[in-house]
């Protein structure tokens, strides 16, 4: 489904991704770890067309298409989502109409007609009980005083909304109380199918406890320098990114 | 990121004006020029009384004596008022005595700008005065509307029909004197709408006047007056485009609305005038004065519009609130794009007690235009416990736009109550991208963030207009981010 080859990317004058390698197959969760400024969070916003980016080397194919080529816009309409670390708020507009607008740009390019109100409200009530998001919410300004939770919950009743291919979850679970977190990995597992993927990019072990990862990648320096099962991601947590870091760091040198 | 977005800026201010069509019909006109004899010329054309004749003469005489303003914060060319034509009507070869008669060239006109003159084709309950040029042309619904009691007609017939109407209240609250336009108007006006709401009616449909500039070298003076009488309810709207033509083109009007006790008028603007184009050449001189006065106590006046046309704008619908307890509103959305210019905002003068105003302005700057607010609060001495609030927010696409923000407050009356909040923002890249990563492009986006920005005063229009006039806000802004 998503197949990046040797992705080097840059911030201004800053090199972040020094050569990414990754394959992911439909029905597959892949976790990304690592320590804070590892590039993490470069790679969903390269991936998703974030223009602060300049893509300097490498490839990425999503679904035989050659992603780094299409729009922001147009990775998003083929199937590939984004939830942000930090949801932007938008007044006056709800989440309702945010989602009816983008879920019709969505169909259209599919050559589908846009949804009536009425089909409209039936989908969105079936999203909504996924992530238990009330009717409430989702008319008032999208973000706008949101709490931590509610803005992360959103994100997933979106993604829910949209039903892509390729769901990257950005650091979903920072900012999460317990009981949040659940309900967001909650939903999560419930969209997990055997046709989509999920590319789940987080700093600690806890959210894989709830969304179990097939794969689990440590990104390091701009680089995955370590791949391997769920229990990876334990070991991380048990023994912190130093030893990694040490690995690394005397291999260089 | 700011290669594309110069990108989608050009995209946007290169998008084109809808209605910029010419429609071909012989016109009865006036020479160019304006002197004593065009003003018999407008008046003997329209067979008016002589009072109506003098009305006029007196204004015009006014007129010469003045100067034209130049306090907005706007810039144009001085204007020949010498190379205007002052009168231009359709001709149509017969009188139409039923609306089945119009001339289907008016028709057909109207109806490419989605106003249709065909009752059973009412989809809405809107009833609408079509003016083209100097004269309106058709109004409908007017039998359904006079059962009710409610005199809706174009201000021609109403000089006819109605004279003591009309010597009461033309000019009673914009008088001919009040500015160098009103003056210029009061001489000149060839038509208009009026509404007459008699006393605890509630008008059961939509009124609107649709205004339509269609000859060349014209300019359109017009009149609307609404009076409402105790414990009635209207709902106004009006709506206006024009050709695209090289050369400015003057449209300046006088609005006057008269609520009496417990009555409420709400008055909807979607000022759609030929901007002009890219690099500024043509587009409708926008020079309005537009008032209402709350004269009995616990009336209310509701201005809300939205503006999106002209090359220049220079109008301050305003209240005057006399009666006690009287409420003013004013709500305001105002895009400027290319090389537009708008001087715009409101006046709230209280005079009676426990009267309250609230003013809610949202300006948008695209291209290298310029937006004001302009707005004025007064509470007059006696006064006592007046409120006001206002809220101007701006928001610029782009960086060569500008946005201004001149408000005045004078109080002589120390129990008042007047706030005031102004914020300035730009659309963000972060905004854009969320809603890019959502599968929207760029345009989408800004229109959905712009109609949120806006949202407040778009909630207040009809519904049946709240549709058409989000579309405008997108289609003048297409391609313009910032």
């Amino acid at each position: 489904m998503l197949k990046i080859e040797n992705l080097q990317a840059r911030i201004e004058e800053k090199e972040i991704l020094k050569g990414i390698n990754l394959d992911i197959k439909p029905g597959e969760v892949h976790a990304i770890m690592g320590p804070n400024g590892s590039g993490k969070s470069t790679l969903a916003s390269v991936l998703a067309g974030r223009e602060d980016y300049e893509v300097t080397g490498g490839s990425v194919d999503f679904l035989g298409k050659d992603l780094l080529e299409l729009s922001p816009e147009d990775r998003a309409k083929e199937g590939l989502f984004l939830a942000f670390q930090y949801p932007v708020e938008i007044p006056g507009v709800s989440t309702t109409n945010f989602m009816k607008t983008a879920l019709n740009e969505k169909r259209k390019y599919q050559g589908l007609d846009p949804l009536d109100a009425a089909q409209f409200l039936k989908l969105m009530k079936e999203k909504m009980k996924l992530v238990q998001i009330d009717q409430a919410l989702l008319s008032r300004s999208l973000n706008e005083g949101f709490s931590g939770g509610e803005k992360k919950r959103n994100e997933i009743f979106q993604m829910a909304m949209l039903e892509p291919k390729l769901a990257i979850l950005d650091e979903t679970d920072s900012g999460l109380d317990i009981d949040a977190l659940r309900i967001v990995a909650n939903g999560v597992n419930q969209l997990r199918s055997k046709d989509n993927a999920f590319l789940v990019v987080t700093h600690y072990q806890r959210l894989l406890e709830y969304i179990v990862p097939d794969y689990v990648h440590v990104l390091y320096k701009g680089r995955i320098v370590k791949s391997g099962t769920k229990e990876l991601a334990l070991e991380l947590e048990e023994r912190g990114y130093d030893f990694i870091k040490e690995e690394v760091d005397q291999a260089i040198a | 990121m700011p290669e594309q977005q110069d990108d989608i800026l050009e995209q946007i201010t290169t998008s084109e004006y809808k209605y910029g069509f010419v429609t071909n019909i012989e016109a009865d006109e006036a020479p160019k020029g304006l002197s004593e004899d065009t003003i018999r010329f407008i008046s003997a054309k329209k067979n008016e009384p002589s009072w109506m004749l003098e009305y006029r003469l007196k204004a015009f005489q006014h007129w010469q004596k003045m100067e034209e303003p130049n306090w907005a914060n706007v810039n144009y060319p001085k204007i020949n008022f010498q190379d205007i034509i002052y009168y231009s009507a359709p001709k149509q070869k017969v009188a139409p005595k039923s609306l089945d008669e119009i001339d289907p060239e008016l028709r057909n006109t109207f109806e490419k700008l989605g106003i249709s003159l065909n009752e059973q084709k009412r989809l809405t309950g809107v009833a609408v005065d079509a003016v083209m040029d100097s004269i309106s042309v058709a109004t409908t619904f007017k039998e359904e509307l006079s059962k009710v009691g409610v005199i809706f007609c174009s201000m021609s017939e109403a000089i006819q029909e109605h004279p003591e109407l009309i010597k009461k209240y033309l000019g009673s609250v914009v008088p001919a004197t009040d500015n160098y336009f009103t003056a210029l108007n009061s001489a000149v006006f060839s038509d208009g709408s009026f509404c007459y709401i008699p006393k605890g009616v509630r008008c059961p449909m939509e009124l609107s006047t649709y205004f339509r500039i269609n000859a060349k070298n014209t300019g359109q003076f017009e009149r609307t007056l609404i009076v409402a009488e105790e414990e009635s309810y209207v709902s106004y709207l009006e709506g206006c485009t024009a050709p695209m033509r090289d050369e400015n083109q003057l449209h300046a009007a006088v609005v006057e609305l008269i609520a009496k006790e417990k009555a409420e008028i709400k008055y909807s603007t979607v000022q759609n005038w030929y901007p002009g184009d890219k690099e500024g050449k043509g587009g409708i001189y926008n020079f309005v004065t537009k008032r209402g006065i709350c004269a009995g106590d616990h009336s209310k006046i509701s201005w809300t519009q939205v503006e999106t046309g002209s090359s220049v704008t220079w109008k301050y619908p305003s209240v005057i609130l006399k009666g006690d307890y009287s409420i003013g509103e004013f709500y305001s959305v105002a895009v400027t794009n290319n090389l537009q210019q708008a001087d715009t905002g409101t006046k709230m003068i209280h005079l009676g007690k426990n009267t309250r105003s609230r003013i809610v302005s949202k300006g948008i700057s695209a291209g290298k235009s310029n937006n004001s607010y302009r707005g004025l609060v007064n509470v007059a001495k006696n006064a006592s416990n007046a409120r006001n609030f206002s809220q101007c927010d701006s928001l610029l696409l782009g960086d060569k736009c500008g946005a201004h923000t001149f408000p005045y407050i004078e109080v002589k009356n120390n129990t008042a109550i007047v706030e005031h909040e102004a914020t300035t923002s730009k659309i963000g890249e972060d905004q854009i991208f969320y809603c890019n990563q959502r599968g929207m492009d760029t345009e989408t986006a800004v229109a959905l963030i712009i109609n949120g920005f806006a949202k407040e005063v778009m909630n207040q229009l009809p519904m049946e207009f709240a549709v058409e006039a989000q579309k405008l806000l997108a289609i003048s802004l297409e391609g313009s981010v910032g």
